[in-house]
């Protein structure tokens, strides 16, 4: 596997070795060893989980910063919905969206008014209905990593028109060459992220596949830098174009309600996402039709980028929708693209990381071996080892990359027996 | 030859945590790297046949082998029995009750189904003492 740009990286120097972060890794990809904590980057889908849990503050992320915007001519800026709800007490998201162009981005194109064409098109895609269901969103990343990785069965069920984000910055390239005349490489588009997946998928996952995104930046860095610009004196050239349909997407079950007449189902958390995954796999949710997940509690809006919190950015999103929005329930955008346009250009790969060996017997064997280990150990999944669970840890024994003494509780009976 | 043996007690009349066993042994079947498709029908027949102990025979034990070449399910329980095998192997036939029905089970697809997505299944009940079944999956 190709190294993958590492979105959230640990600060050796602050963490305590507490297993915080690895209790709360989804895909059990934290360890602690000599009293630090490791990430297994293969597994990692960069959910950020670890970032909400770790107390220490010593899980740091990584994004572009503004110098990235120097290597181009023409600078388009991708903003999501959530970024007009960092700004609570703004009542006028105009303002939000042009005060981009105060700090060097020389266009500004809402991400939700490619959610408003997918939106468009998904309805078309119910009505016509030759779809396999129940068909999953992928407007998350980390959960479409996570299906790839763990929930394979899963793939063909993952919807082939491309995330919102990916369809923003097709849209928006083609719109700035003809407005400008410019080559391809003159343009740099850049989103302002709210989450570590999303960087992750841009810099060097999925979403770097098309070419037509050149960085990403964190939410928090560009509103640092918009708190030196005074917003309520920006000049307001560019209106907002998306509909409510599209500003929807920033929460979960938002991309589901502009469904009508579709069973559909939204989870958000990635705790509650595992659930669904595991429910989807045995196939007991055949009556519901669409599916969509949020690692981020509460959606897009909970990512660990928006420094603004994640119920004041709900509540924000809802009453832009009914107040600013109210009359907006339809796009000014039109579906005028053949539908390939709108579509992956790629079959997702799912890859295997969570069997024991890629020889089937020999994977039998080890597992065999894992039982008798865990037999011994005292199933507390305390953690205290630096193992998630105890069969966690029997694993990493099987595996060599643990030994049984590592089990403290296991040491302290040992030694009292001794002296007894 | 290697072989693996997880041993799973199915409670009766309990619902929440009807569908415990079918689920750790999909987890461990993953890790073991068996075909997907192969754990599905193993998981949707376990599932079936634990659903079935949960309903009507008071709960019941899972065993479940594993071998380089073939996972065999038996499901044994100590409970009413099969009256008509025949008859329970009718789609749409059940003898759950109403409120049983009310919980979205007892749709008369257990048996069924078992057998669909088994490789081979077989049925050995006596009423008054109890059923077993063996299902066996080719890898």
């Amino acid at each position: 596997m190709a190294d993958k740009f590492r979105s959230i990286v640990f600060d050796q120097s602050r963490c305590l070795g507490c297993t915080h972060c690895m209790r709360k890794c989804p895909t059990q990809a934290i360890r602690v060893r000599d009293g630090k904590a490791y990430v297994n980057y293969d597994r990692c889908i960069s959910c950020g989980n670890c970032v909400r849990a770790c107390p220490s503050h010593a899980i740091t992320t990584r994004f572009d910063t503004f110098d990235i915007l120097n290597g181009y001519k023409y600078k388009v800026a991708l903003m999501p919905s959530v970024f007009y709800a960092q700004f609570p007490h703004i009542n006028e998201p105009e303002l939000v969206l042009n005060s981009l162009h105060n700090i060097g981005f020389d266009y500004v194109f809402e991400v939700a008014r490619a959610a408003d064409m997918l939106s468009l098109l998904k309805r078309e895609m119910f009505i016509v209905g030759d779809v396999k269901t129940p068909v999953i969103s992928t407007v998350c990343p980390a959960c479409v990593e996570l299906i790839l990785t763990k929930y394979q069965c899963l793939r063909d069920n993952l919807i082939d028109d491309l995330p919102p984000l990916l369809l923003a910055a097709k849209m928006a390239r083609d719109e700035v060459k003809k407005l400008t005349g410019l080559k391809d490489k003159d343009i740099g588009v850049f989103y302002l992220s709210p989450c570590p997946a999303k960087v992750r998928a841009i810099k060097s996952g999925s979403y770097s596949q098309t070419g037509d995104l050149n960085g990403a930046i964190a939410v928090s860095e560009v509103v640092k830098k918009l708190n030196l610009v005074d917003i309520k004196d920006v000049v307001i050239k560019d209106e907002i174009k998306a509909s409510q349909m599209g500003i929807a997407w920033s929460t979960s079950g938002g991309e589901a309600s502009n469904l009508p007449n579709i069973r559909q189902l939204a989870a958000d958390g990635i705790d509650n996402v595992v659930s669904i995954l595991r429910e989807l796999e045995d196939g007991k949710l055949s009556n519901i039709d669409f599916v969509e997940l949020h690692a981020c509690p509460g959606g897009c809006v909970g990512g660990v980028f928006n420094v603004i919190n994640t119920f004041v950015a709900k509540s924000k999103i809802h009453s832009l929708r009914r107040t600013v929005l109210q009359n907006k329930t339809n796009t000014t955008d039109k579906i005028d693209k053949p539908i390939s346009y709108y579509k992956i250009p790629w079959k997702w790969q799912t890859t295997d990381l969570y069997t024991l060996d890629k020889k089937l017997p020999v994977a039998l064997q080890k597992m065999a071996e894992v039982e008798k280990i865990l037999k011994k150990l005292p199933r507390k999944d305390c953690g205290i080892c630096g193992s998630p669970t105890c069969r966690a840890l029997a694993e990493d024994i099987v595996q060599g990359k643990a030994t049984e003494s590592m089990c403290l509780v296991n040491r302290y009976f040992d030694e009292n027996n001794k002296t007894d | 030859m290697t072989e693996i043996v997880w041993r799973f007690d199915v409670e009766g009349n309990n619902f929440e945590l009807a569908g415990h066993a079918s689920q750790q042994t999909k987890s461990r079947l993953k890790q073991i790297g068996v075909n997907n498709d192969i754990i599905r029908k193993v998981i949707i027949a376990m599932y079936e046949g634990e659903i079935n102990m949960v309903i009507h025979a008071n709960g019941g034990v899972a065993t479940v082998t594993v071998q380089p070449n073939l996972i065999t399910v038996v499901l044994a329980d100590t409970g009413k029995g099969i009256e008509n095998v025949e008859l329970a192997m009718k789609e749409g036939y059940s003898t759950a009750t109403t409120e049983i029905r009310e919980l979205g089970f007892g749709a008369g697809m257990g048996l069924p189904n078992m057998k669909k997505y088994s490789d081979d299944m077989a049925i050995d009940t006596t009423v008054g003492e109890g059923t077993t079944i063996t299902m066996k999956f080719k890898i």
